[in-house]
């Protein structure tokens, strides 16, 4: 048996953009123990419900994260939308989850690269990255934002997507397409991808069972949960089946991830196919009174949104679970036994999402 | 952008943004928009960065750690602050647990507007502190030069 030793990672960290601190106990390069410390993000937004009101909060929520800024702002709107008894026309369902499952596309691609860059393939991860741009540019072109986009609101969206710009979608998709099959490729059957991949941090459906993992960290270990099966948004109508993989290590997580962008690429060409007319927003009169629980899934996994009312304008309380919160004793577990060299790695299998965590 | 005999290392730190700007600074690093080519390189150590590139506000667990990060980084020194968080605090302002922004900390040299910040602007903020850390630097060497020649 050899010495314990403490290795702090982060907050700053080349790897992470986000602040994260971990305190590692290795011995002979061997994790035994990570002990996380966060709360350097923390700003605290779910008390602003107290200063703003609840229309104003939307953006508010959106700034939660600004990589799954729409499926947060989804999320708020329907919890209160539900609340108020509020019927969105189904135009305005149908361009809200096409923003959405465009949001799972980029915020997928930016998660390849990321992993790409952590196993210092970094020619990969600028063309993941590259190939990401092509989505930025088609929200900048349906919203105006590249990042928070601001079209959500209570009762429905603020923009339409007019029938030209989404044939420019069609054609964009179907290019990337062909070069997401080359990508697909290298990341499925590269031998050096491989070998930092496979078998390294597995988890078990057990444990990722009872650690409470949700989205793609879960579905790679074998456990079906998807909340858009739940039925929200214009899924209802459309035909899909929770991607899952039964081996539950690295190199799965990213095959359900790489899966799961041609599954949305999917999902918005049946949407196109049978886009409904007619309004995009309902008109939302007096204030919300009651509570509600809304699930919602997004690219990390279920974030879930506790909304109360008072009839008021102001909420009485507001609360967001984010994915990430639920992912972290799935992670600290693959930890254990690890490489020292993999940690980087395997904190990115989980998809992080701090700013999400912390609000 | 001129006569720039060096190339300015940059340091990210994510002070508490919503991750936004933090993406379209890693944005800018890619080949669409290519900081690279004003020879700025992304570097983890703050002991090799010349420019300090800090995005979100500050809050009262991050605020050591911005100025630990700012006092190892060698002189003459550049912060950009990235956001409007960063700049003033933002939506964020009224939360119990936002200071305010990024100056409210550390002197900061340069503000980049927007919400997320748009990686043109964000790479026009990063020259501008090109030229200044030039400026700096050209001064540094000038009252080393002088206090040679004192000492002569």
């Amino acid at each position: 048996m050899g010495k314990q030793s403490i290795i702090p990672f982060g907050p700053q960290h080349p790897v992470l953009p986000e602040p994260i601190h971990l305190d590692l106990v290795i011995e002979d390069e061997k994790i035994v123990e990570a002990i996380p410390s966060i709360g350097f993000v923390h700003r605290g937004l779910e008390g602003l419900v107290k200063k703003k009101d609840f229309n104003e909060m939307t953006y508010v929520v959106e700034r939660t994260c600004g990589i799954c800024s729409f499926m947060h702002g989804m999320g708020y709107c329907e919890a209160v939308e539900n609340v108020m008894n509020v019927e969105v026309p189904d135009r305005g369902k149908y361009l809200r989850t096409i923003w959405a499952e465009m949001s799972r596309i980029h915020s997928h691609l930016l998660w390849l690269g990321l992993l790409a860059d952590a196993f210092g393939f970094e020619s990969l991860f600028y063309q993941c990255w590259r190939m990401r741009e092509k989505v930025l540019d088609l929200f900048e072109l349906t919203t105006g934002g590249r990042c928070i986009f601001s079209v959500n609101k209570i009762g429905g969206v603020l923009k339409d997507i007019d029938a030209e710009m989404l044939q420019t979608m069609l054609s964009v998709f179907e290019e990337m397409e062909t070069e997401l099959k080359t990508i697909r490729k290298t990341f499925l059957f590269d031998y050096t991808v491989e070998s930092r991949l496979k078998g390294v941090g597995v988890l078990t459906k057990e444990q990722a069972h009872n650690l409470g993992a949700a989205g793609p960290f879960a579905r790679a270990s074998g456990v079906k949960i998807d909340m858009r099966t739940r039925g929200y948004g214009a899924y209802p109508d459309l035909d899909f089946e929770p991607i899952t993989s039964e081996i539950g290590d690295s190199f799965a997580r990213c095959d359900v991830r790489i899966n799961e962008i041609f599954q949305a690429i999917d999902l918005i060409r049946q949407m196109i196919g049978k886009m409904p007319s007619g309004e995009i927003s309902a008109v939302v009169k007096g204030n919300p009174n009651g509570e509600y629980f809304m699930r919602v899934e997004q690219p990390r996994g279920e974030a879930i949104y506790y909304v109360k009312a008072n009839g008021s304008k102001f909420l009485d309380r507001m609360r967001v679970r984010t994915p990430t919160f639920a992912n972290l004793p799935g992670m600290l577990e693959t930890l254990k036994g690890a490489d020292l060299a993999d940690v980087p790695l395997l904190i990115l299998t989980i998809d992080p999402c701090i700013s999400c965590t912390e609000r | 952008m001129g006569n720039v005999k060096r190339s300015p290392w940059l340091l990210h730190y994510d002070g508490s943004s919503c991750n936004g700007c933090d993406i379209e600074v890693l944005a800018c690093l890619t080949p669409v928009y290519d900081v690279e080519r004003f020879g700025v390189i992304n570097t983890g150590d703050p002991m090799q960065a010349d420019i300090f590139l800090i995005t979100g506000g500050i809050n009262t667990q991050n605020q050591a750690v911005v100025k630990q990060l700012y006092d190892q980084m060698p002189k003459p020194k550049v912060v950009v602050a990235v956001g409007v968080c960063a700049c003033t605090g933002g939506v964020f302002k009224d939360c119990y647990n936002i200071l305010g922004g990024v100056d409210t900390t550390i002197p900061v040299d340069i503000y980049v507007p927007g919400c997320a910040a748009r990686p043109q602007a964000i790479i026009d903020g990063v020259v501008k502190a090109v030229e200044l850390f030039q400026k700096r630097s050209d001064e540094m060497e000038q009252k080393k030069k002088e206090s040679r020649k004192e000492q002569k």
